[in-house]
């Protein structure tokens, strides 16, 4: 009776162990699954052509997504430039000033703005930046994006700086070095992997946005650089050809399709591989 | 580097003091050097540090204004709906009629569907990573796919849900008797489920590694085996945690469009059961936005903008007030 | 002021360094788009020389080809983004854009919105086609307009109904339920139909109307054409409404409609053009929904494009507002050619005619731009 009460429980614990085998291979399948049908929809659309030149009209073969390519970098560069400086800075602050009750609501707005719906964003982007200034612009886009940005950017900023020992800035005070300078001396590079692999999340994050796209970077059929005119974009392109009914554009729209998951996921392998690297973990 | 730029700057601002006072001994210079440069820095540091208080407070602001041009963008809509907007049943664009009610059921049923159907699978990622195999390269790679998965486009879910889930779908309804429409709430809660798997996965593996051993080696040593171990000591050990992760995924499934817009179906009318197709919240949005010809239509559309993100700050706060509760015992 | 620069040097070289951290981060890509750079700026990026528009998804097609050959022939860009009718309408007012288009005119409400008076230009025409899916079914459908509305009311919801059944006395129709499937997103494609429904059925009229979203009594929506087009061919027994270019496409059956004159009409360019044919007024703004035209496709409509009648706004030269005109002359006239390969309908000699006289009446500073 005993011993079988101990097998029985034996079993069980195996059974349980099993079971939450099973639920956590089944999760990698559906990963799987998307990243076959992508790559077989869109391999044999992409080659150096498709890479360097811009969308033909409809009814040419041929033309390439170079516009939407150049237009994502461009894109996501400013934004980067304006998120990632003030997301660091405001992880410091967040790392620096645990209890203050302004410390307590910019914590919570950045919880808030994590939540916020990319549509909303873009909505209200369109209000600021492109309904005052008379115009589409990449610009309001980048800063659409760099508000998607800025909460990813905080937060691993300020969980990276909280794992730092207290020691080691202690150690900064004690030689003399001035507030500003133990930042950005000693706690910024020791966390540097961290908020590294923080920014490069929150880049592939923004990378495949759409919604906050549509009424600031706009979209444009030619090659353009100038960020205060209207740029395409690697997800605008995939959205408006997606759903128009030629299979020329359905062509461009799986390649692109491809590259951009293909950009995404490696982007997102190579903040790992950064990460075990730089030997500071998350 | 950076000293000799300082040191550099000192010196050629204290140049005329030098040629004045060059009588007197270099100590006497060094150690007023000294002094202007702890001022210098005692200056910069609170410079620094005000700055950064700015910074604070720019994150507030950002937020506070995005609520405002909500607000101020919906007020239209506001005045001349009100309340009854929230419990409206009929969103009837032609004869100016918009009732949010079938949008806020539509979001509620395939947010909190999605999490039931993604909790099993995340906790039992949690637990296989935190507790079984917190080692070696197979979890290293389950730990990363499973990351993956929330960096993969919603745009790209979307496509793959309507080429390769739909059709699944459609044939599972018709081996249960319902209408085989295949899109759906059944439909986008599934796709969800996949997506938000990552958030609360990740956050479960780091609390359950937190676990002490000396507390799971105490139940072990008493005779427990592996699954009364984390059904009595770490699961009730970081229910706070599991409990954060799951309030992560929700939020996230409230606000997702573009998937979910792809795959639900897109209708105004009331769904009957999860199998109906119905419409969330963002999905109105991204359908109607581009082509809302009338003021208050449109307005009602940022209205909706508005609801979802005093739900998603509400949220929030929840789970924040929940986890600090925790935390804090 | 020293010590206030120092401080920021310090902010700055943060900024500049976590900004290099955002180039390599993106810079995987990088590569590939800085070829494409230098492979066609031979078109020129000169973005002065730039006409910017916004609107109907229905006329990107048609667009993107046209000014593409009027780009290579005349060296003006221009930027056309199928936001949507809606927005097109709303960018114009907002006067973000140079010219909107919509496949509905501007009514009432939006034209009190609008701070100035804005023109109508016919640019093109399309049809409507009523797409299904009965694969047993090898006869075309053939659908008089009350069977169409009672369909969409969802009064008949058997394919066997008997008054389909009169309609279509050799096919074999299936006693499956019907599937609607409609445009989720408010479109064009949408107004033409629910405006089509509204003239042929009373009970449409007062229950449901017309409008780019209505809100339907039955079926499913889906985004786009491509998503409503997906609904048919996924569902057997779907029916639902699409551009006559995308059903001809991807190859989808779709039905001959009864027009006002009591003859089923299969939609082509032709029958779209023949409906066109009618007297068209002064501003343009008529739908041809319905058309008295014996040989009319019943479910058609005209596209137009929108800009100001004075052109002379916000810091606009009278250099861009001859170009935008100038466009849009040859976009009525020569652009046309590109609409049959498309399956647009080329505009009807009446339309273009009062197109011309349209055009004409724009002003810069109260004087003409176009002679």
């Amino acid at each position: 009776m005993k011993a079988g009460n101990v097998k029985y429980r034996i079993g069980k614990s195996g059974g349980f162990q099993a079971l939450v085998v099973l639920f956590s291979v089944a999760c990698v399948v559906p990963l799987i699954a998307i990243l076959f049908y992508i790559i077989k929809a869109g391999i044999t659309k992409i080659n150096w052509h498709f890479l360097v030149n811009i969308p033909k009209p409809v009814g040419e073969t041929g033309g390439g997504i170079a516009n939407a390519l150049l237009g994502s970098v461009i894109v996501i560069v400013i934004a980067a430039l304006i998120a990632v400086p003030l997301g660091i800075l405001g992880g410091v602050y967040l790392s620096e000033n645990k209890k203050s009750r302004l410390a307590y609501w910019s914590r919570l707005s950045i919880d808030i703005l994590q939540g916020v719906p990319s549509i909303v964003i873009g909505i209200v982007a369109y209000f600021w930046l492109v309904k005052p200034l008379r115009g589409f612009s990449a610009l309001s886009g980048s800063v659409a994006l760099a508000i998607m940005m800025l909460p990813i950017v905080v937060r691993s900023t300020e969980e990276t700086l909280k794992l730092l020992p207290d020691s080691l800035k202690e150690a900064a005070f004690a030689l003399g070095m001035p507030f500003h300078r133990v930042i950005f001396k000693v706690i910024i590079p020791c966390g540097i992997s961290g908020i590294l692999s923080g920014v490069m999340l929150a880049v592939a994050r923004i990378a495949g946005e759409t919604a906050p796209l549509l009424f600031t970077a706009f979209g444009n059929p030619y090659l353009s650089t100038s960020i205060t005119k209207p740029m395409q974009t690697l997800p605008l392109l995939i959205f408006n050809y997606a759903t128009s009914p030629y299979n020329d554009w359905h062509d461009l729209a799986w390649g692109a399709s491809l590259i951009l998951l293909l950009w995404v996921l490696l982007l997102n392998i190579f903040t790992k591989l950064i990460t075990r690297k730089w030997k500071v973990q998350l | 580097m950076d000293t000799s730029v300082e040191n550099g700057s000192v010196t050629r601002s204290d140049l005329p003091l030098r040629v004045i006072n060059s009588g007197k001994s270099m100590i006497a210079v060094n150690a007023r050097q000294k002094i202007r440069r702890s001022f210098n820095q005692i200056r910069a540091e609170n410079i620094f540090k005000r700055s950064l208080v700015i910074i604070g407070l720019i994150m507030v602001v950002l937020v506070l204004g995005i609520l405002l041009t909500l607000v101020i963008q919906s007020l239209p809509s506001i005045k001349s709906l009100g309340l009854k907007y929230l419990w409206g049943r009929v969103w009837d664009p032609v004869q100016d009629i918009y009732g949010a009610w079938p949008f806020l059921l539509g979001t509620l049923l395939t947010s909190f569907l999605a999490l039931l159907i993604s909790i099993p699978f995340s906790i039992s990622v949690a637990i296989f990573l935190g507790e079984y195999y917190p080692k070696g390269w197979l979890p290293n790679l389950l730990k990363n796919t499973v990351e993956l998965i929330a960096a993969v486009p919603s745009v790209i879910y979307g496509f793959w849900g309507l080429a390769v889930l739909v059709p699944i779908v459609r044939n599972f309804e018709t081996h249960i008797g319902v209408e085989p429409v295949g899109v759906g709430i059944f439909s986008s809660s599934l796709i969800l489920a996949v997506m938000i798997i990552p958030y609360a996965a990740s956050l479960g593996r780091s609390m359950i590694q937190m676990v002490p051993s000396p507390l799971k080696e105490g139940a072990y040593s008493l005779g427990a085996t592996r699954w009364e171990v984390i059904r009595s000591v770490i699961l009730p050990y970081t229910k706070s945690g599991l409990f954060a992760g799951i309030l992560l995924s929700l939020g996230r499934a409230l606000g997702e469009t573009m998937a979910v817009t792809m795959v639900i179906g897109n209708t105004s009318l009331i769904p009957k059961n999860i199998f109906s197709p119905g419409n969330t919240m963002a999905s109105v949005i991204a359908n109607e936005f581009t082509e809302a010809d009338k003021p208050v239509y449109l307005s009602a559309l940022i209205e909706l903008g508005l609801v979802l993100f005093l739900v998603t700050v509400v949220i929030n706060l929840i789970g924040k007030k929940i986890i600090d509760r925790f935390t804090n015992e | 002021m020293k010590r206030h620069a120092f401080n920021f040097k310090g902010l700055f070289t943060a900024g500049a360094l976590f900004a290099a951290f955002g180039l390599v981060s993106s810079c995987g890509d990088g590569g590939n788009a800085g070829g494409g750079k230098s492979d066609s700026t031979a078109k020129g990026s000169s973005d002065d020389n730039t006409v910017i528009g916004a609107g109907s998804s229905f006329d990107a097609p048609l667009f993107s080809k046209a000014f593409a050959e009027y780009t290579k022939a005349n060296g003006l860009m221009v930027n056309y983004q199928s936001v949507g009718s809606g927005a097109g309408i709303s960018q114009l007012t907002n006067k973000t854009v140079d010219f909107g288009a919509s496949d509905a005119p501007m009514n009432g409400k939006q034209d009190s919105a609008v701070s100035a008076p804005v023109l109508h230009v016919p640019v093109t025409a399309g049809a409507v086609v009523l797409s299904y899916n009965l694969p047993d079914v090898k006869d075309t459908l053939q659908l008089s307009p009350a069977v169409l509305a009672d369909i969409f009311l969802g009064v008949i919801t058997k394919w066997n109904d008997p008054r389909i059944v009169a309609l279509n006395k050799t096919a074999k129709l299936p006693a499956t339920s019907i599937v609607i499937a409609h445009r989720s997103d408010g479109s064009g494609t949408s107004n033409i139909f629910t405006t089509y429904l509204s003239k042929v059925s009373d009970a449409w009229n007062t229950k449901v109307g017309k409008g780019s979203s209505v809100n339907w009594p039955a079926g499913l929506g889906g985004k786009g054409n491509e998503g409503v087009a997906g609904l048919i061919k996924q569902t057997p027994g779907a029916i639902g409404y699409i551009e006559l270019a995308y059903a001809v496409q991807n190859n989808m059956a779709f039905a001959k409609m009864q027009n006002k004159a009591g003859n089923f009409i299969t939609p082509s360019i032709a029958s779209v053009t023949a409906a066109a044919n009618i007297t068209i007024p002064a501003d343009s703004k008529v739908s041809l929904t319905n058309t008295e035209a014996a040989d009319g496709y019943p479910i058609s409509g005209f596209s137009w494009i929108l800009i100001y009648k004075e052109q002379k706004y916000g810091d606009r030269s009278q250099d861009r507002a001859t170009k935008l005109l100038k466009l849009l002359s040859w976009m009525i006239h020569d652009g046309q050619q590109f609409s049959g390969a498309l399956n647009y309908a080329p505009l009807s000699p009446a339309a273009v005619s009062t197109g011309d006289a349209i055009l004409k009446s724009a002003t810069y500073d109260g004087k003409p731009i176009l002679q």
